[in-house]
């Protein structure tokens, strides 16, 4: 049986040799289909230098590069600069524009899902709604922690889908939002800047027990009196909720992609943070159709101490969906057949 | 997330008549995952041994040609691109100092989604002839 989950890679997963210029986006593609992760989620604004200015000829050139390599685009992410003045905030009427210049950009270069950063309003996205119909591109606005799906500011998001009756305006999941347990990048960091072992112990303790991150802050900060390193520790709890993997089904038909993130993978292809195990069985179960796809932002945790490989850790990753995969199907396979 | 990155030791150098430096200059990375128009760079503070120099020393050039940081404020249709080196240029009568020092660089940031200025910070020291 054919999963109707596919795999992809967003080139943020690789912006620390893009960065450096130890690789180019072609680079990344030819990387991406090696691991059979076909689908390309592209950032302009980083991947693209003479955004968002883009001839036809460049367009022909991405789409020529891809098509090379047997890849497709699966997302766009846009941005929305509200302080690009410094006297006054955007209008509504430049916000408006702004989207819509992307959503255009989106569709000429065939791409059919664009990334919504969480903080547009709903009701400047509901007025971009029809722009978003005729050129065909959905409108996901990210679910990026410490928002989550049930989270009220999200929700409004979807009852503007609603209200609009369109299929054009819905979420975007950053799996970040399901951080079960604490990331073993982040502690390590943080005790390398300072942090004392049994109080960065403390802390993935809380997180463990899904203590609300002010008490742990306020222990940490005040109690324990701890130093800048294990403060700032602590201050990461604000944004690391593990939402109900369980309730993925219900907001199912809002989302078409999904933002694979992930900080660090173990040598045998598990994460040690990320509950893939339980989204994934329910991405299945639901028989959800669209693409995982990497977003690798373990960089800025080891880049003190080693050589990032974002290769490997997306490679890794996707050996893990294979398999988490392939568990699933074997499990729920009537639905995903269905 | 790319602070370390930011400034390019090796492009360190003098501007101005050999023999009697005005200035000094050196290459500068976004520490940022894309792109940003210059109207968004709000400061970029340098320093020497942990001194700041002016902020009317300062002039910035992504290839466009030297823009103060006034200037870059309404600067709307020019942006830094992602991983691109730009050049930062720096008034200071007698050049870069010689021998061994720190050169400081902060990027102050205006990033619409956050709801506080972005801060990307980098020392290098450098040994300067």
């Amino acid at each position: 049986m054919t999963s109707k989950i596919k795999r992809g890679v967003s080139l943020y997963s690789f912006q620390e040799e893009l960065f450096l210029c130890q690789m180019n986006v072609e680079d990344c593609v030819s990387f991406a289909t090696s691991i059979g992760a076909n689908g390309i989620e592209i950032l302009p604004e980083q991947n693209m230098p003479t955004f968002p200015h883009l001839s036809d000829a460049q367009v022909e050139e991405w789409k020529a590069m891809l098509a090379r390599h047997g890849a497709h685009f699966t997302a766009y992410d846009m941005f929305l600069d509200t302080k690009v003045r410094k006297d006054r905030p955007m209008t509504d009427d430049e916000q408006v524009e702004s989207i819509r210049r992307d959503l255009v950009l989106c569709n000429r270069l065939g791409i059919r899902n664009m990334r919504v950063l969480v903080f547009v309003r709903p009701d400047i996205l509901g007025r971009c709604v029809p722009y978003a119909e005729e050129l065909d591109v959905h409108m996901g606005v990210e679910v990026h922690a410490p928002w989550h799906l049930e989270h009220a500011w999200i929700l409004r998001t979807i009852d503007e889908a609603d209200r609009l009756g369109t299929k054009h305006l819905g979420i975007l999941p950053d799996m970040g939002i399901f951080m079960k347990h604490y990331p073993p990048a982040f502690r390590a960091r943080f005790e390398r800047q300072g942090a004392r072992p049994e109080i960065a112990q403390f802390i993935v303790d809380s997180h463990e027990a899904k203590i609300m991150s002010e008490y742990t802050i306020y222990e940490v900060a005040v109690k324990m009196g701890g130093n800048k390193a294990e403060v700032a520790m602590a201050e990461t709890l604000r944004h690391a909720p593990y939402a109900n993997p369980r309730r993925i089904g219900d907001y199912a038909p809002y989302f078409r992609h999904i933002q694979a993130k992930f900080y660090e993978m173990n040598a045998d292809c598990t994460d040690p943070s990320i509950a893939y195990d339980e989204v994934i069985p329910e991405l299945v179960k639901c028989g959800w159709e669209g693409t995982l796809s990497s977003e690798y932002e373990g960089n800025r945790w080891i880049q003190d101490v080693m050589e990032v490989d974002s290769r490997e850790q997306v490679r890794r990753q996707h050996v893990m969906f294979e398999r988490l995969i392939a568990q699933a199907e074997a499990r729920f396979g009537a639905a995903s057949a269905a | 997330m790319f602070d370390k990155y930011i400034i390019d030791p090796a492009t360190l150098r003098n501007t101005g008549p050999a023999d009697a430096p005005t200035g000094f200059a050196f290459e500068s990375k976004l520490g940022y995952y894309r792109g940003l128009g210059l109207s968004m760079i709000e400061e970029l503070n340098v320093s020497i041994d942990g001194e700041a120099l002016p902020r009317e020393a300062v002039r910035f050039d992504e290839g466009q040609g030297p823009i103060s940081l006034d200037e870059m404020e309404s600067a709307y249709d020019r942006r830094w691109p992602f991983g691109t080196p730009a050049t930062i240029i720096v008034a200071r009568d007698g050049g870069f100092p010689k021998g061994e020092h720190t050169l400081g660089l902060v990027q102050k940031l205006r990033v619409s989604y956050l709801p506080f200025p972005s801060f990307n910070t980098d020392e290098k020291q450098v040994t300067f002839a």
